[in-house]
């Protein structure tokens, strides 16, 4: 398996996904939940079968605009809205009860636009407190450009699942930033065990053997095990996803999305930018010798 | 064939199996199920602050106080109210079967104020101590009994004294309570407001009282219900998610690593018991993403195992003896371990620290089983395997995958 010397093939093709994603984030964005924004969201559930005008309808007479329906399983319906009051939000309740039969409130959230603001401050905090730790241990336990790499691999996973979740619009909670955070500890794993191969590699290192070789077999050696952990992590998302019920869709997507990125960089981005910065190294090196 | 080495792979196996079937019921028993879980209300409560105005550690303990008594009425099992930050109160009710009632009843936050007929604010919550309502011994009449604080008591004497004859308003906010005559000055800061048709009148009074006597006004930045329904679904359908992400791992394992596989799955039940012990023992409570955090933290444990595994392949792959291979199998995973596993529990230290609730809780989780994973997998592991290669009855390199 050629992983150094087809390295311009494996970027572009991370390329071909992140390009898009950046796009779509420039333009339109993520499609950000109440958690993030602000607002209301009630999940009804109906005894009887409800469409999404005869909710409209209710919301129109109680005067709340600007609201989105979505019809769930099970005759439930999914309404999302502005920072309603306790007042309005129960007078809401008795109007929909009123005009399309019994129900049951199943979920029922409010959140200030300030929590929101909070959770993309701290959010952002983590993810850079998060790559100051991880750069100082595996600068203290490898070499800098090693953790450079690192970093750059996962910034790769974290776009890739912020860049999908904005080109399909799908809405993130808070869940959604858990997910990334852990994905970015775990997709970590990954590169470290393959840095650590490479580390192994060097120190017993025959003097015949380039440097691509050397990353090349380093790979190879662990690639059975990146395929094998990665698959049993995805065994677990999958259930979580199929059978896992509604409630943590958002967390588990992002999650399988991060985890295959994150192996993909792994194995394909992390070594072969370690190895391109090894490289620029030896060229300044060489060009100041030259100089002298 | 190694008898000793057998029946040391026996024990191991047995030692497993009990402790996996002793702990089952005490955990089951003492396991918390989150509001996400078995429904239930969680509130996040700030305080209102101006520049000017800004709240005092003591005063948010005494908001504690206070909801802390409110809560107590609604006969909740366990509810957990906390502090948190400077000027923040959170309240999480699981199992609550009327959130709409403790909403109200937490949401009662507003501002208490006594003003002189001319609108001036004289007296306010946080002079308030206590109020009661009481049947007057002699009249039988219903009366709310009014203890202010020392400093309150000051105050009122004064007001009271300058006010004689004329009427001090009782503010909710803007909403006027009642417009008691003072009848004379009050010294002593205990006072007794009387015309109530019933006690409950005036028990309904006090209570308001009680409820604003808050020291600052509180604002509800955020309110969760889930319905008793909705959380029994998600259990139900967390736990088959589990079990078929569990049972696949393991029919993985064992298809692809053979008797190293088995080893991993005896030694993957352990961890499990582990960990969910340590999680009953701190109380933890299971949440949706602590669930999610488990099951990925088995991921992480599987992680261990093969990397051991693909070590073990490779030295038996070199021409090294069984014995060997499995010592230097572990001895060269271990850095390799080691290091994988603390770049990933850098970040789940800063999730715990700069998470709140479940997140939180998913940060234990994870961080607790990663701890675990390399003990059970590093001394455990290990163990099995020596037996296993020792006893002689796994002699084929073929039974380890290589």
């Amino acid at each position: 398996m050629e992983i150094i010397g087809r390295r311009k093939i494996w970027y572009a093709l991370s390329l071909l996904i992140l390009i898009p994603g950046l796009i779509s984030l420039l333009l339109q964005g993520l499609n950000l939940g109440i958690d993030f924004t602000g607002g209301s969201m009630l999940q009804l559930k109906f005894e009887r079968a409800v469409t999404v005008e005869n909710v409209r309808d209710v919301l129109d007479k109680a005067n709340v605009g600007s609201s989105t329906i979505q019809l769930a399983e099970g005759n439930s319906v999914i309404v999302r809205t502005h920072t309603l009051e306790q007042s309005q939000r129960n007078e809401l309740v008795g109007a929909m009860k009123t005009q399309l039969g019994d129900l049951t409130v199943e979920r029922d959230e409010n959140v200030g636009p300030v929590v929101g603001k909070e959770l993309t401050r701290n959010a952002l905090l983590a993810l850079l407190l998060a790559i100051i730790g991880m750069v100082a241990y595996i600068s203290f336990r490898f070499e800098f450009k090693f953790a450079v790499a690192a970093i750059i691999a996962l910034l790769h996973d974290i776009l890739v699942v912020t860049g999908l979740f904005s080109i399909f619009q799908i809405e993130v909670d808070s869940s959604f930033v858990a997910a990334i955070l852990t994905v970015f500890g775990y997709s970590i794993n990954d590169t470290i065990v393959i840095f650590d191969r490479i580390r192994e590699n060097l120190r017993k290192k025959k003097k015949d053997e380039n440097l691509d070789a050397l990353v090349n077999r380093s790979v190879k050696e662990t690639l059975t095990r990146s395929i094998n952990t990665v698959l049993t992590v995805i065994f677990v998302l999958v259930a979580l996803l199929f059978w896992g019920g509604n409630t943590t869709k958002v967390f588990t997507l992002a999650m399988l999305l991060g985890v295959i990125a994150g192996a993909y960089s792994s194995i394909f981005n992390a070594s072969p930018v370690w190895y391109d910065l090894k490289q620029w190294e030896r060229a300044q090196r060489r060009a100041k010798a030259k100089a002298a | 064939m190694n008898a000793r080495k057998l029946l040391q792979l026996v024990a191991l196996i047995s030692v497993v199996a009990i402790a996996a079937a002793l702990s089952y019921n005490p955990i089951v028993q003492n396991t918390k199920l989150g509001l996400d879980l078995q429904g239930g209300l969680h509130v996040v409560l700030q305080a209102v602050e101006t520049p000017d105005r800004k709240v005092t550690q003591e005063e948010m303990q005494q908001v504690h106080a206070i909801m802390e008594q409110r809560i107590n009425g609604l006969g909740v099992a366990e509810p957990l109210i906390q502090l948190e930050g400077t000027n923040r109160l959170i309240i999480e009710l699981a199992g609550i079967q009327d959130p709409d009632k403790a909403v109200d009843l937490i949401g009662k936050t507003a501002l208490l104020t006594f003003r002189t007929a001319d609108g001036q604010t004289v007296i306010e919550g946080k002079d308030l101590k206590e109020a009661k309502e009481a049947l007057e011994p002699g009249s039988n009449m219903a009366i709310v009994h009014l203890t202010l604080n020392s400093e309150g008591a000051k105050k009122f004497a004064d007001v009271t004294r300058a006010n004689v004859g004329k009427q001090i308003g009782i503010y909710l906010d803007e909403d006027l309570l009642q417009n008691p005559t003072v009848s004379e000055a009050i010294t002593g800061g205990q006072a007794r407001i009387t015309g109530y048709g019933s006690l409950e009148d005036a028990r309904r009074i006090a209570m308001l009282l009680n409820s604003g006597a808050l020291p600052v006004k509180m604002e509800m930045v955020e309110k969760r219900t889930v319905g008793p329904t909705l959380g029994a679904e998600s259990l139900e359908k967390s736990k088959a998610a589990a079990m078929i992400g569990v049972g696949l791992i393991f029919a993985f394992m064992f298809l692809y690593y053979r008797v190293p596989g088995f080893v991993a799955i005896v030694s993957l039940i352990l961890y499990s018991v582990i960990v969910v012990g340590i999680l009953t023992l701190l109380k933890a409570t299971w949440t949706l993403p602590g669930i999610a955090g488990f099951l990925l933290s088995l991921g992480v444990a599987v992680d261990a195992n093969v990397i051991i595994y693909e070590r073990l392949k490779e030295e038996l792959r070199a021409g090294k003896t069984l014995r060997t291979a499995i010592e230097d199998g572990f001895q060269r995973a271990f850095t390799t371990i080691l290091d994988s596993n603390v770049t990933t529990l850098i970040s789940i230290v800063i999730l715990y620290y700069l998470g709140t609730g479940p997140i939180r809780g998913f940060a234990v989780t994870l961080g607790i089983g990663i701890l675990t994973s390399m003990f059970t997998a590093l001394s455990f592991t290990r163990m099995m395997l020596r037996s296993a290669g020792g006893s002689g009855l796994f002699n084929n390199k073929k039974l380890y995958g290589a």
